[in-house]
């Protein structure tokens, strides 16, 4: 597919990443010619130096003939004013990052009346998935499919867990329990598990379930942790504000800690029921005059990488929150991922993954269509749910005698309201939602996991 | 140095000489030669090496741009070493040191010859002669791109390395499908030629290399006479297709993506074509008295000026008994080269259009010391970093040059022949004048001054930085 991605800052990057090894054309924009230059060393893509919002530049891009333009600039109004322009010269789809919070309540009329196809918001993104994390703290992540009916919960084994030491295919019978193991990360690599596979301690295990049934699982191998109350979100961005606002909503008590007073202003005039303390973060003596010691949820959410992970990690060691680190510029993911962060958030990966979702439903296969896309440790696995649109070789033929390409793994069938976990016995239908894991490969269509 | 992904690439290199080695046997088949069987040792040589150096697969992929350059450099040398082999095992040309000259003036599209008859060799040893040219024409490693998926983002290192021209810019997003259209383009205009050669009486074996030569721009003939022995209308369309092949392939991208407007409006291409016009213009005008009919003196006037400006080096006449102004429009031309993205070697039109407007801005500057002036091509502003490496290029390219005619200066021979030989192998022409001008050959020289001239070549034709850069003790250290 053609794609002209406008804006290279640190989501337009990633994008650039990905898309460009999943084999798009891709032609870049941006007005610094060194961040052009530097991405046409990194990858194999075309890159002109202009402004996206001109449209010239644009038809240089081959504007008439791409198939999706996509704007990520910093600038809200300029990715809005890039897509009308773009979609007045050719017949691409678009995409438009729209972050600021006044728009934040309009991105359905803005996407209807200027014809964007979506409005991301990176901030907005990443805390939900923050906030669904403070909703069920005895996960690391929480991935939802099928609108909210079954999760993708990841959980690290601990020292000292019933479930060192197990194997797999014992996992039913010790503890009864009703989920379905997808994946384990261990170190660098991505299993899906057999029978025969073995937890060790550290260990990150993903399970696909409905909601009860992984809180008696978390209770029986002795996780469980109740909602947090509390949270302290320290750093005043617009991801604090839209978590904020969704932690009080579901009425949860929010202290935000800024050093701007001008920030601390506004917050405050957006957020009245939120508490709003104006001062360092990175002081001790104010974090424990706010309570951290006996917070149940931490999130750092400054602009620098490095004070975030210090202050999850201090946070780590004085309390028994939950802590959550925003991570959006370094990339020193093999470090990161020893460090005892809690949760790592990585807007700009949310981000790519949620475009990622879309190019992938406009492959347009008349069998199925990607709803969902996660990806896990770096991309090496992938969960996908797709919606079965079609009669086709996988639908109506029991799951034992599909041929499955190695290291796939179908998690969860969707069946009007109903979750079932899927046996060698169980068959796919049309109108299905199926919950795929794959790993070591990419797909676009159900069809492509099964093998020859 | 990531070393093991530098043998890894020149194993795939290796793999594709063996299959390119397989053509010149089958035409020793056809025209049933014992040559053919030396292209067929060799291509087993080449095939088992390249599979030894591809089965230890590489411990890191990265590539930078200095393993980008080493690999490129090396893996010309490489492919002229095996390449040379063939030449000698059949007895063509029996010294190993002519037999690697040869194939480097073949590869790097030079056409300069060490034979003082070339009408003795089998017909595979010329066939293999005249396909280096057109392997090399476009590069061999733009031609594995289109073919293999070699290794994601960082194949653009290789291309910069290989391609001709002050900045590389990609057709379309993917470096294969670039690839893809530059060979498809290049395969189409050696088609056209092919057929119209053909058509006007030429043999099919001479119309081919004849072919090669042309587009690849490189030069080897298989008559002594090179071009001259053939009839006027197949010298003129040699004329055209040599003209064309040093046209920038960004314009027939343009044409064949229907946006004409913008292919002719390529400032490059327009003072090309206005050089050549001049050009030979002043040769007609110049030469009137030598030729009995003005259409004879246009053609050779022409067929000259085409062959040199575009660096092939096919002659129908000896220009080395024009007057004194005539040679001297061809040295200049020489240098200037064709342009940036064909496959012709030289300075470039358009790095020598650079340079005369950084001249005529520094000269501006001096009567305005204030002003704030942007160079511009196309109506682009050319970047700075743009600027800076043509400024280097040229004086790399000048030093390189005093140094090389200074160290082939100790064969005692005169000094144009010393100097035109060393501007012919630097910008990929082939003849020079006095000793080794069109009717003569590089032979005069020792084994020494031989090796000068071949490293000029590759340096040539690789655009300097590659090759100088093996020379430097930092490329080889450690990370």
């Amino acid at each position: 597919m053609d794609i002209i991605i406008v804006g290279c800052g640190k989501v337009g990057h990633t994008l650039v990443e990905q898309l460009s090894s999943e084999d798009h054309n891709i032609v870049v924009i941006d007005e610094n010619p060194n961040k052009i230059q530097y991405l046409t060393e990194k990858f194999d893509v075309i890159s002109i130096v202009g402004n996206g919002i001109n449209h010239e530049t644009l038809i240089d891009a081959g504007i008439e003939t791409a198939d999706l333009l996509i704007a990520v600039t910093g600038d809200d109004e300029k990715n809005l004013l890039c897509c009308v322009v773009a979609k007045k010269t050719g017949h691409c789809n678009t995409i438009a990052r729209v972050r600021n919070p006044i728009y934040n309540g309009e991105i359905d009329f803005l996407k209807k009346e200027f014809g964007l196809a979506m409005i991301i918001n990176p901030e907005q993104t990443a805390a939900s998935e923050i906030s669904r994390i403070f909703q069920f703290p005895a996960a690391i992540r929480v991935d939802s499919f099928a609108k909210g009916h079954v999760e993708l919960l990841h959980f690290k084994i601990d020292a000292g867990s019933p479930l060192v030491g197990l194997k797999l295919l014992n996992l039913h019978s010790s503890f009864h329990t009703n989920v379905l193991v997808c994946t384990v990360i261990r170190g660098d690599e991505v299993i899906i598990p057999n029978g025969a596979f073995e937890f060790k301690e550290n260990d990150i295990v993903s399970i696909a379930s409905q909601r009860h049934n992984a809180i008696s699982f978390f209770r029986k191998i002795g996780i469980m942790k109740t909602k947090v109350g509390n949270a302290i979100l320290a750093g005043g961005g617009k991801i604090s504000y839209y978590l904020a606002r969704t932690l009080l909503q579901s009425g949860i008590r929010v202290t935000i800690i800024d050093i701007s007073h001008d920030r601390c202003d506004h917050l405050c005039s957006l957020l009245p029921e939120a508490t709003i303390i104006c001062g360092d973060a990175t002081d001790q003596d104010l974090l424990s005059q706010e309570g951290l010691e006996n917070a149940q949820g931490f999130a750092a959410l400054t602009g620098l990488d490095e004070e975030n992970i210090l202050l999850s990690l201090y946070a780590n060691k004085v309390s028994k929150a939950k802590t959550v680190t925003k991570i959006n510029r370094i990339t020193f993911s093999s470090v990161i991922n020893e460090l005892d962060l809690g949760s790592t958030i990585y807007p700009r990966i949310i981000t790519a993954d949620y475009i990622l979702k879309y190019v992938r439903s406009m492959n347009n296969s008349k069998d199925s269509n990607v709803e969902t896309l996660y990806k896990m440790a770096n991309g090496k696995a992938e969960a996908l749910e797709f919606i079965i649109k079609a009669d086709s070789e996988i639908t109506g033929t029991p799951l034992q005698n599909l041929h499955f390409r190695p290291n796939t793994l179908i998690c969860c069938i969707y069946r009007g309201g109903q979750v079932i976990l899927p046996s060698g016995q169980d068959i796919i239908q049309r109108g299905d939602s199926v919950l795929v894991v794959i790993s070591g490969y990419r797909i676009s269509d159900i069809l492509e996991t099964l093998g020859d | 140095m990531n070393y093991s992904i530098v043998l890894y690439i020149l194993g795939f290199i290796l793999k594709f000489e063996g299959a390119f080695l397989l053509l010149p046997a089958l035409v020793g088949l056809i025209y049933r030669e014992n040559e053919g069987f030396a292209y067929i040792i060799i291509a087993a040589v080449c095939f088992l090496t390249g599979f030894i150096l591809n089965l230890k697969k590489p411990a890191s992929r990265s590539l930078y741009t200095r393993e980008g350059f080493v690999t490129v450099a090396f893996s010309w040398i490489v492919m002229s070493i095996f390449g040379a082999l063939p030449f000698v095992i059949s007895g063509d040309i029996p010294s190993y040191i002519d037999a690697l000259f040869e194939t480097i003036s073949g590869f790097t599209t030079t056409g300069s010859s060490i034979l003082t008859d070339v009408e003795v060799l089998s017909h595979a040893g010329l066939f293999w002669r005249s396909f280096t040219h057109w392997v090399g024409g476009m590069g061999v490693f733009v031609f594995i791109m289109a073919i293999l998926p070699l290794m994601g983002g960082s194949t653009m290192n290789l291309m910069k390395a290989e391609s001709p021209g002050p900045s590389v810019s990609k057709l379309v997003p993917r470096v294969k499908d670039t690839a893809k259209i530059l060979y498809g383009i290049y395969i189409a205009i050696t088609f056209c030629e092919l057929f119209l050669l053909c058509i006007f009486g030429m043999p099919l074996f001479d119309a081919l290399t004849t072919s090669f030569g042309t587009v690849g721009t490189g030069g080897f003939g298989i008559k002594n006479s090179s071009i001259a022995g053939y009839s006027p209308a197949i010298q003129n369309i040699v004329t055209v297709f040599m003209i064309l092949s040093g046209v920038n392939y960004s314009v027939y991208f343009c044409l064949l993506s229907k946006r004409v407007k913008e292919a002719f409006k390529l400032e490059e291409v327009r003072w090309y074509f206005l050089i050549i016009l001049i050009c030979a213009g002043m040769i007609i005008l110049n030469t009137r008295s030598l030729y009995p009919s003005l259409e004879e003196t246009a053609r050779h006037a022409f067929f000259q000026v085409g062959s040199i400006i575009t660096t092939t080096g096919f002659a129908t006449t000896d220009f080395d008994l024009w007057p004194s102004l005539s040679k001297t429009i061809l040295v200049t031309l020489m240098f200037i080269g064709a342009c940036a993205g064909s496959t012709g070697g030289g300075i470039k039109v358009s790095r020598v259009v650079i340079l005369f407007k950084t001249i005529r801005k520094e000269l501006s500057l001096v009567i305005h010391p204030r002003e704030v002036r942007k160079i511009r091509m196309d109506s682009h502003v050319v970047e700075h970093d743009t600027l800076r490496s043509v400024n280097v290029f040229l004086a790399i390219y000048f030093v390189l040059m005093i140094v090389s005619t200074l160290l082939i200066s100790v064969d005692e021979l005169d000094f144009t022949s010393n100097f035109t030989a060393v501007v012919s192998a630097i910008n990929n022409i082939g003849p020079g004048l006095e000793l080794v001008g069109p009717t003569c050959n590089f032979s005069v020289f020792s084994a020494f001054s031989k090796f000068v001239l071949m490293f000029d070549m590759l340096a040539g034709r690789l655009e300097l930085f590659p090759m100088m850069i093996l020379l430097m003790p930092n490329t080889w250290k450690k990370r």
